[in-house]
């Protein structure tokens, strides 16, 4: 029986062999037809040409870097202090009915962000800032500091609410407000459980196709607050359907995949250091 | 006493900013819950969950859609259900190994960290092309099940920790061997928290839409499942490919709105259905 339940454990690895296998195996070859130089840092990507298709993946690489940085500054804040009030300001039972709210707006499908994002956000934002088209970077922003704000408060409220209470007290008892004890005592010393959750948002945000599919216009601009752009995973959404098998444009799209996954890989190794770190601590 | 005056400043708006994040955040889900429910709720009829479309008669119905995510569900949780508990077992009852342990661990990790839509791109050759299942319901959900599959472990792993070594010691005291005192005495005790992560899982694939838009079809007409063969060949659209489908493709925003009400309360059930479950141990 050991050695069937052994399997099973294996299942994993042999799982995450093959998507790396299959992904460096469907990827290389465009890359190398291309150029990693002119991959990486060509900044057309016009994969339908039918004479000289170009491949150059930088706008949709900075677009997903763009995205995710602008979703981290404008989720994070609200997601640490929503934290701060859940995990020490909240009085129990209205943490009690906070906590699954949180994790209903972690459950609720990318699809239903996007619809929103789509008619609601894009028309505002139109509106406001009179632009021909609502579809932009902003609003992709906009939708991925939304999603990552569950799995921010998530982590974020854990590690609050793992420092030990002899600090709180220590820092009340020399005379601090309940205010300055939670932003300057409990919040660093929670600090390797915020890194984490920091960490956490930007792969999510770098991961998310679904949402910000319907909400960024995806045409493979540089980015700009306000133009429309294509993700890295967009970028592989929205051809996808369309790319025959075999044809170079679908193995271009395996060489994003490629790179999102090295992306994410790196991302991973950081969580994991950050983790760590706090158990070492 | 300038210094008073500032810390007192400080103060009042580090008192305040925890209030004003959750009060973001709850304002968020409020915003999105409730625009969905104002756009989706006039559209939702019994006619609408029971019915299939029919461009003849002019009727949209959304049945078929409904059927495909029951079928998802069940299909990816059979496969993922056996991997996923008998390698939680195997780590934390057998695992003589640590090195093993480390690497299905690590691997469980990084499966767990990566964007559906790299799921999607080595589903559609792993099983649609190199296993040859085509575009159906069943490659995406064997997709699903590795997608899920981290899950499962990690929820099984948290149950079978909280069993006392007493209840093993006992079993293993009165002459059972290392499996039958796992299937006798730690799995039933730890059915609970098995059956939440089940729940937990099932969520992730009812909110999964890249993976199923490109392994499992787009069609929203019913299928076949009256044969084995009808259940192997079937191809369609889930809920969330079905909202994708009729928002970006067919503008039909009333039925997407409608779906999307669908899927708001399904995650609200399954929240409410996972919390109960795993609660009362």
């Amino acid at each position: 029986m050991g050695v069937l339940l052994a399997a099973c454990a294996l299942a994993a690895v042999v799982f995450l062999l093959l998507i790396a296998l299959y992904l460096i195996l469907a990827g290389l070859p465009a890359i190398r037809k291309a150029g990693l130089g002119e991959f990486l840092l060509g900044t057309v990507w016009d994969s339908t040409n039918a004479e000289a298709p170009r491949f150059g993946i930088l706008p949709m690489l900075l677009t997903s870097l763009w995205g995710a940085a602008g979703a981290v500054v404008l989720g994070v804040p609200v997601g640490f202090f929503t934290a701060v009030y859940l995990a020490k300001a909240a009085p129990r039972p209205l943490a009690r009915v906070l906590r699954p709210a949180v994790s209903l707006l972690a459950g609720i499908p990318s699809v239903v962000y996007g619809l929103v994002g789509m008619c609601a956000l894009v028309p505002a934002l139109r509106a406001a800032l009179d632009l021909p088209a609502g579809d932009s970077l902003l609003a992709a922003v906009i939708v991925l500091a939304v999603m990552i704000l569950p799995s921010v408060i998530d982590l974020t409220t854990t590690a609050l609410e793992a420092v030990p209470r002899e600090y709180e007290e220590g820092s009340l008892a020399l005379g601090a407000t309940e205010a300055e004890t939670w932003l300057r005592v409990s919040a660093p010393a929670a600090r390797s459980g915020i890194a984490a959750a920091v960490v956490l948002g930007v792969g999510r945000a770098l991961g998310e196709a679904m949402a910000i599919l319907m909400v960024a216009g995806n045409v493979p601009n540089m980015p700009g607050l306000l133009r429309s752009v294509r993700f890295l995973t967009t970028g592989i959404a929205i051809e996808m359907n369309y790319a025959s098998p075999g044809s170079l444009q679908r193995q271009a799209l395996f060489s994003i995949g490629l790179v999102l996954f090295v992306f994410i890989l790196l991302v991973n190794l950081l969580l994991n250091r950050t983790l760590k770190g706090r158990k070492g601590a | 006493m300038a210094k008073g005056r500032r810390r007192r400043a400080w103060n009042l708006l580090a008192a305040a900013l925890p209030r004003l994040g959750a009060l973001v955040t709850v304002g968020l889900l409020a915003f999105v819950a409730g625009y969905v429910l104002w756009r989706g709720l006039p559209g939702l009829s019994w006619a609408l969950l029971t019915q299939e479309e029919s461009v003849l008669h002019g009727q949209v119905g959304i049945a078929p859609c409904i059927l495909n995510t029951v079928y998802v569900i069940a299909v990816s949780l059979a496969a993922a259900l056996p991997l996923g508990v008998g390698a939680a077992v195997y780590l934390t009852e057998y695992a003589p190994r640590r090195r093993l342990a480390a690497a299905v661990e690590f691997a469980a990790e990084t499966l767990s960290g990566l964007p559906s839509i790299l799921y999607a791109m080595v589903g559609s050759i792993l099983f649609c092309t190199v296993l040859g299942l085509q575009k159906s319901l069943l490659a995406g959900s064997l997709t699903l099940a590795i997608m899920t599959l981290p899950t499962v472990i990690r929820a099984t792993q948290e149950s079978l920790k909280t069993v006392p070594r007493s209840y093993r010691e006992g079993a293993l005291g009165l002459g059972a061997g290392k499996w039958r005192t796992v299937r006798t005495v730690v799995l039933p005790s730890s059915v609970r928290g098995i059956a939440a992560g089940c729940i937990l899982a099932a969520g992730r694939v009812v909110g999964e839409s890249a993976v199923l838009l490109y392994t499992a079809g787009l069609s929203t007409a019913m299928q076949d499942f009256s044969s084995l063969s009808g259940l192997v060949k079937a191809s369609g659209s889930t809920l969330t490919v079905a909202l994708y489908v009729y928002a970006k493709e067919r503008s039909d925003f009333t039925t997407a709105f409608a779906v999307a009400t669908v899927l708001l309360f399904l995650t609200v059930l399954l929240n409410l259905t996972a919390g109960a479950v795993g609660r009362r141990r």
